[in-house]
C-alpha cells in the first residue's frame, strides 16, 4: 500500500486538477476559435501523468506525445509559457514554432512532445544512455500510447534499452484507442505489458492507470530498478480518454456506451472521494484547492492571450546553431 | 605531412576527437568488436572501452534516436549507418526529429550529433547497398550534409563535424576508402560550408562532389591536352552550400558543368544549375550541363554498373559541349 503522506496526496490531486482545468480551458478556447491547429487532450488520463511524474526529480527526463500537456504539467514545467505555446505566441516554450504537439523544456528535463507516434521513444533511450554514460543517477520516463506499440521505433527502443540495461521506464498510457481504432483492431494481445517478454531484461506491469496512487507505487518500483542499474520497465497504465482523438472529433467510430461510460471512471472524482473518506481533505479544502488551481490557469490564459504573436522577421532564426 | 588512406583518416579523426573530448562516443552496428564493416572504427573499442564504443542491434531508428537523446542531454555522439541505403529505415528520426528539434523547440537545444555513413556504386553491391541520396537530406532544413572527397578533407571535416553543434550527415564514399593522401601532422579542422578549388582553370567550371572530384581531375588532364583548362570546384559540404565559391568561378569562366554520382533527375546538380541560372545567367556563355547517374536503381552486374556510373568520359564530353 501507498506510504504517501497527507501533503503528497493533496499534491497529487492538485496536479491532476491543474491538468484537467488547463485542458478544459484549452478545449473551450479551441472551440471558440482562439487556438490554431490540432489539439489532443488527455482529459480522463490525468492520474497517469500525475502519478508517473510524482517521484521523478527535476533533473530526470521525460519524453511524451501529441497528447502530452499532462506530462508537461506533472513534470513541473511553467504553466504560462505552456499555455502561450498552445496559442502560438512568442512567449511560448517554443516561441510559437512548435505548438501543442512539440513542447519541450530542457530546464525541467522535458525532452519534447512529439507529433510522430512513437517518435520520442528512441531519443528517450538516448537520454537514458547519456545518463548512464555520464554516471548520473538520472532516469527517463518515456510516455506513449497503446497505438505507438505498433511502431517499429518502440521495439528497437525496448531492445536497445534492454541490452544496454538503461535507466528508462516506458510508460504506456493505454486508453484503448489508437487514434480512431479500438485496441482489438491494432493489437492481438490483451495487455501491452506482454510485449516486454520479447526482450528479456524488461520488467513489466499492467495497472489501473485511473488510480493515481497505484501509478505512484508502480513508478516507485520502476524508478528504483532504473536508478540501481537494473534496467528498463514497461509500465502499462490502463486509462480512459474522455474526449475524441482530437478536439472536434465527433467520435462516430466509438460506441455510445463507451463515450457515456467514461465519466464513471474519472480519476479525479475517484481520488477526491477517497481523500475525503480518509479525512485528508474536507469540502472546504477541496473547494480552496480548486479555486487556487483555477487562479493559476486563468493567469496563464490571460498571459497567453495578451502575449504577442511571433514577429515574422524571426522566421529563419534558429534553424542552425551558428 | 604524413601519408595515410581515406579510411585511416576517418579512424584517426574519430580517435583524436574521442581523446580530446570525453563526451564523444561512437555507436552503431558492428562498430565495436568488429571494428566497423569497412574498418572505420577499428581499434577504438580496445582504446576507449565498451562504454564509449557501442555495438548496437541492427536498428537504424534506434541508433539515430540514441544519438538524438544523447546529444540533447550533453554528449556528442558519432553514430554509423553501415550503408547509406539503410538510413531509409530511420527517416523519421533524421528528418522529423534531429533536423527540426532546435527550431521547433524555440532555438534552445543544441544537437551536436554526427551520422557517419557511406554511399556509392562501383563495388557491385547491388541496388540496396550503392546509392547516393545526398539530395534528399540537403532538402531538409536543420541538417548539414558533408561529402568529403580527399584524405585531408575527410579528416578535417569529420573533426569539424564532431565539434559542430548541429546534426550532421557525414557521407563518405566506399570507393574512396583505399585512396591515399597526405594529412597535416598537427590537430586541424576544415570549415563546414566552405568549398575548395581542387584545380584552378580559366575555361570551364566543373563543380564535382565526392568520387566525381577525382573523375573531374582525370578529365582535366585529358582536356588540357586539347587546350581546355577546367577549374574543379569541390563544395565539400552539400548543405550549407558554398554558393559564392561556385558563382565566382562561373563568373570567371562563363561555363559550368556539375558532376555528381547520384541520379541526375531532381538531384544535387539541379540545385546548382538552377542557382547558377538565377544568379549568374548573364555571365553564362553556354547552358549549364549536368553529369549524374541515369534514372534507374544501381544495378549489380559489372557491365550494367559500369554503364550506370558517371565518370571521366561523361565530364569530358560535357565540357566539350559547353566550350563549343
Amino acid at each position: 500500500m501507498s506510504k504517501l503522506d497527507k501533503e503528497s496526496k493533496i499534491s497529487l490531486l492538485k496536479t491532476m486538477l491543474t491538468i484537467r482545468k488547463f485542458e478544459e480551458k484549452v478545449s473551450e478556447n479551441f472551440a471558440a476559435g482562439q487556438i490554431p491547429g490540432f489539439i489532443h487532450l488527455s482529459i480522463g488520463q490525468e492520474a497517469v501523468s500525475a502519478g508517473a511524474c510524482f517521484n521523478l526529480r527535476k533533473e530526470d527526463y521525460i519524453s511524451t506525445t501529441h497528447r502530452g500537456h499532462g506530462q508537461c504539467i506533472a513534470k513541473g514545467v511553467e504553466i504560462r509559457p505552456l499555455m502561450a505555446e498552445i496559442f502560438g505566441k512568442s512567449t511560448g516554450y517554443c516561441k510559437g514554432r512548435g505548438g501543442s504537439m512539440h513542447i519541450a523544456s530542457l530546464d525541467y528535463g522535458m525532452l519534447g512532445a512529439n507529433g510522430i507516434v512513437a517518435g520520442g521513444i528512441p531519443m528517450a533511450v538516448g537520454a537514458a544512455f547519456s545518463a548512464k554514460y555520464r554516471k548520473t543517477d538520472q532516469v527517463v520516463a518515456s510516455f506513449f500510447g497503446d497505438g505507438a506499440t505498433g511502431e517499429g521505433a518502440f521495439y528497437e527502443s525496448m531492445n536497445i534499452a534492454s541490452i544496454l540495461k538503461l535507466p528508462i521506464i516506458f510508460v504506456c498510457e493505454n486508453n484503448k484507442w489508437a487514434e480512431f481504432s479500438p485496441q482489438q483492431v491494432h493489437m492481438d494481445i490483451e495487455n501491452v505489458a506482454q510485449r516486454a517478454k520479447a526482450f528479456g531484461n524488461v520488467a513489466a506491469e499492467t495497472i489501473d492507470g485511473n488510480d493515481v496512487e497505484l501509478v505512484v507505487d508502480a513508478m516507485e518500483r520502476a524508478i528504483e530498478r532504473a536508478r540501481s542499474g537494473n534496467g528498463p520497465t514497461l509500465l502499462e497504465c490502463i486509462t480512459t480518454r474522455f474526449h475524441g482523438h482530437y478536439e472536434g472529433d465527433p467520435q462516430k467510430y466509438r460506441p455510445k456506451e463507451d463515450i457515456e461510460g467514461v465519466r464513471s471512471k474519472d480519476p479525479i472524482v475517484r481520488y477526491k472521494t477517497k481523500l475525503k473518506e480518509e479525512g485528508v481533505l474536507d469540502d472546504a479544502g477541496a473547494e480552496a484547492l480548486e479555486k487556487e488551481v483555477e487562479g493559476i490557469i486563468e493567469d496563464a490564459l490571460q498571459f497567453a492571450k495578451e502575449s504577442p504573436e511571433p514577429d515574422s522577421k524571426e522566421l529563419l532564426n534558429d534553424v542552425y546553431v551558428n | 605531412m604524413a601519408e595515410t588512406r581515406y579510411i585511416r583518416a576517418v579512424n584517426d579523426a574519430l580517435r583524436e576527437e574521442m581523446e580530446r573530448d570525453g563526451s564523444v562516443f561512437v555507436a552503431g552496428e558492428d562498430v565495436a568488436l568488429a571494428g566497423g564493416s569497412f574498418s572505420a572504427t577499428r581499434g577504438l573499442l580496445d582504446k576507449f572501452g565498451a562504454d564509449r564504443v557501442v555495438d548496437t542491434p541492427i536498428a537504424e531508428t534506434g541508433i539515430i534516436g540514441l544519438a538524438i537523446g544523447a546529444a540533447l542531454t550533453g554528449l556528442r555522439p558519432v553514430v554509423e549507418i553501415m550503408f547509406m541505403d539503410f538510413i531509409t529505415c530511420a527517416m523519421d528520426q533524421v528528418v522529423n526529429q534531429a533536423a527540426k528539434i532546435r527550431y521547433m523547440f524555440g532555438g534552445k537545444p543544441k544537437l551536436p550529433l554526427v551520422i557517419r555513413t557511406q554511399c556509392g556504386a562501383g563495388l557491385n553491391a547491388g541496388p540496396q547497398h550503392s546509392q547516393c541520396l545526398e539530395a534528399w537530406f540537403a532538402h531538409v532544413p536543420g541538417l548539414k550534409v558533408v561529402m568529403p572527397s580527399t584524405v585531408t578533407d575527410v579528416k578535417g571535416l569529420l573533426k569539424a563535424s564532431i565539434r559542430d553543434d548541429n546534426p550532421i550527415l557525414f557521407i563518405e564514399n566506399k570507393t574512396l576508402y583505399g585512396l591515399k593522401g597526405e594529412v597535416p601532422d598537427e590537430d586541424f579542422t576544415l570549415p563546414i560550408g566552405k568549398g575548395d578549388i581542387k584545380k584552378e582553370g580559366g575555361d570551364v567550371t566543373v563543380i564535382a562532389t565526392s568520387r566525381m572530384v577525382h573523375q573531374a581531375l582525370k578529365a582535366a588532364s585529358k582536356l588540357s591536352e586539347e587546350g581546355i583548362d577546367i577549374e574543379v570546384i569541390d563544395p565539400r559540404t552539400i548543405s550549407p552550400l558554398d554558393k559564392s565559391l561556385i558563382l565566382d568561378s562561373v563568373k570567371k569562366t562563363g561555363r559550368a558543368v556539375v558532376a555528381f554520382e547520384e541520379v541526375k533527375f531532381a538531384g544535387f546538380g539541379a540545385e546548382v544549375s538552377a542557382m547558377i541560372a538565377e544568379e549568374a545567367f548573364s555571365d553564362l556563355k553556354a547552358p549549364v550541363q549536368r553529369i549524374g547517374a541515369p534514372f534507374c536503381p544501381v544495378p549489380f552486374s559489372k557491365p550494367l554498373e559500369k554503364a550506370y556510373l558517371p565518370g571521366e568520359e561523361e565530364i569530358v564530353e560535357a565540357v566539350k559541349k559547353v566550350v563549343k
